[in-house]
């Protein structure tokens, strides 16, 4: 393996690469049957950017696609954990939901705007309910996953010290199934993301999603640049915050040396090894 | 390896009266697939019975029906008279195979049964600490289960069984997995474990030096016979002339039982 700073350095000369080869592809206009005469160069995007993050309309658009992804990617996870892990531990649920479930989960979640606007009195609530919808499946289908996965031994000996059905749920089925929990909450604030902003395209009177579109519309193409870039950094913020929060809390699963987080130090025993430990009788 | 190293008292409290395991003509097994038929057993409070047999007989299937896990589908099966019903902390199971919660620490793991029955933090902290003590794990108090050895697991397996005091101690082949000198070291802590308590204990193994060793009696599940065990519990008597006709009789007995038919 390479020394980090050699590596941070090649990361570092990936994303400078590709902004130069933008810069002159824009800058001389370059016509390749792809056409970058129309293309705003990086030092007008960098400019718009800059005189964007000066104004009140940039911060609110950002506040307001913030506190809808939030609060809907918050009653996803909620209400996700909750009815994917009843699905997977009660028969009677299971039945009563599943169906539905599998019927609703093929729809993706922009195509509810008409359903949203239907239903709800504002635009606001629909384009929360919208962020909703598109995690909600994502991490009920994790949870149900993960928590038909739980070592069956686990609860068996919660059960042997006298627990009883919520102390199981408590101390061995959401902690074991964390791990593919989290597998779903990844995935579903990505799925929000490209809901929120979309739904802001259709029908937001704020947001950056909207702003990107409006500038669209009135050929401000740097403006257009600014709204993508900031799509991408908020993106990358809360896919980070969800990724780091899941480390946390899952500090206890052994990873592998081959793994993205470090290995710890001094570890003689492969975790794997812990598996084979005799055969049942 | 810290061998017995057991250093501090027993957890203070009067230990609860073993519990009395009857079984009366029962079939066990799954549903559709019993593995045990027409069986009897008596334990008596407060004794060690150590249950051998082949690989296949049931043993595991009737610790875990004792357990409460797995419904009996024929027979009678009591505790002090009463029937057994479902899983509870007066019979503690101690599994052959990893059921440590991964993430929690070992003291938590050792706490956990303590929380169930509602103990105060302080209280659960200073158990789990004597227990720990006992095992000889207070430096690893703190790690994770697979931060430690196999033995270590297993240790803190027992901890957590006896810690929640329970009146009956079922071990499914607890150091099944573990090597010939950390087996010896385990059996010599079990034994000192359980002095202070008076938990009556079914301890299965298809090792017939650990079930003699172990026991105040054998139970050949093949054969429905139990033997009485002449020297329990004394490394000593390994050798003695009666310790060696009964590891004798016991092997023969085996041999002789009908091949199991699953495989």
């Amino acid at each position: 393996m390479s020394a980090p700073w050699t590596r941070r350095a090649r990361r570092a000369a990936a994303v400078l690469g590709a902004l130069a080869l933008w810069q002159v592809l824009a800058q001389f206009h370059v016509d390749l049957w792809l056409r970058f005469a129309q293309f705003p160069t990086v030092t007008e995007t960098a400019r718009a950017f800059a005189r964007r993050l000066g104004t009140a309309t940039y911060w609110q658009d950002v506040t307001e696609s913030l506190t809808r992804i939030v609060t809907g990617f918050a009653l996803a996870a909620v209400l996700g954990v909750a009815v994917g892990t009843a699905v997977a531990r009660s028969p009677l649920v299971s039945d009563l939901c599943g169906p539905l479930l599998e019927v609703l989960r093929p729809i993706p979640a922009i195509a509810l705007v008409p359903v949203a606007i239907l239903l709800f009195p504002s635009n606001e609530q629909g384009i929360v309910f919208i962020t909703f919808a598109a995690a909600f499946f994502p991490v009920t289908v994790a949870t149900r996953h993960a928590v038909r996965a739980v070592t069956p031994v686990w609860e068996e000996a919660v059960l042997t010290m006298g627990g009883g059905r919520w102390r199981v749920l408590r101390s061995v089925v959401l902690p074991g199934a964390l791990p593919g929990i989290l597998g779903g909450l990844s995935v579903g604030i990505g799925v929000s993301w490209i809901c929120v902003i979309s739904a802001e395209m259709i029908s937001g009177e704020y947001g950056v999603g909207y702003r990107t579109w409006q500038d669209y519309t009135v050929v401000d193409y740097p403006g257009v640049f600014v709204g993508m870039a900031t799509i991408g950094l908020l993106g990358r913020l809360t896919a980070t915050a969800v990724e780091l929060t899941g480390r946390r809390l899952t500090h206890w699963v052994p990873r592998t040396a081959h793994g993205p987080g470090p290995a710890p130090a001094g570890r003689l025993r492969t975790p794997a090894g812990r598996a084979t430990s005799g055969g049942p009788s | 390896m810290t061998g017995t190293g057991l250093t501090t008292a027993a957890p203070a409290g009067a230990p609860a009266q073993g519990l009395r395991l009857t079984v009366a003509g029962a079939v066990l097994g799954r549903p559709g697939a019993p593995v045990l038929h027409g069986l009897d057993l008596e334990v008596a409070p407060g004794e060690i019975l150590t249950v051998v047999g082949p690989s296949g007989c049931g043993k595991s299937t009737l610790l875990r029906t004792l357990a409460g896990l797995l419904p009996p589908l024929g027979g009678r099966l009591s505790q002090d008279g009463a029937p057994l019903g479902g899983p509870s902390a007066d019979r503690a199971l101690v599994f052959q195979e990893d059921a440590l919660l991964p993430w929690r620490s070992l003291r938590a793991n050792i706490e956990l049964p303590l929380a169930i029955r509602g103990l105060p933090r302080a209280e659960r902290r200073a158990r789990a600490d004597g227990w720990l003590a006992r095992v000889g794990l207070t430096e690893h108090a703190g790690r994770l289960p697979h931060r430690v050895s196999g033995g270590q697991r297993q240790r803190t397996q027992l901890a957590r069984a006896l810690a929640g005091r329970p009146r009956a101690v079922l071990m499914d082949e607890p150091f099944g997995s573990l090597d010939a000198r950390t087996r010896a070291g385990m059996q010599e802590l079990l034994v000192e474990a359980l002095r202070g308590t008076r938990a009556t204990v079914v301890f299965v193994t298809h090792d017939v030096d650990e079930a003699v060793f172990l026991g105040d009696r054998v139970a050949l599940l093949g054969t429905g016979r139990v033997l009485d065990v002449p020297h329990p519990r004394e490394r000593s008597a390994h050798d003695a002339p009666a310790t060696v006709a009964l590891r004798h009789e016991v092997l023969a007995s085996l041999a002789d039982a009908p091949t199991p038919e699953i495989l």
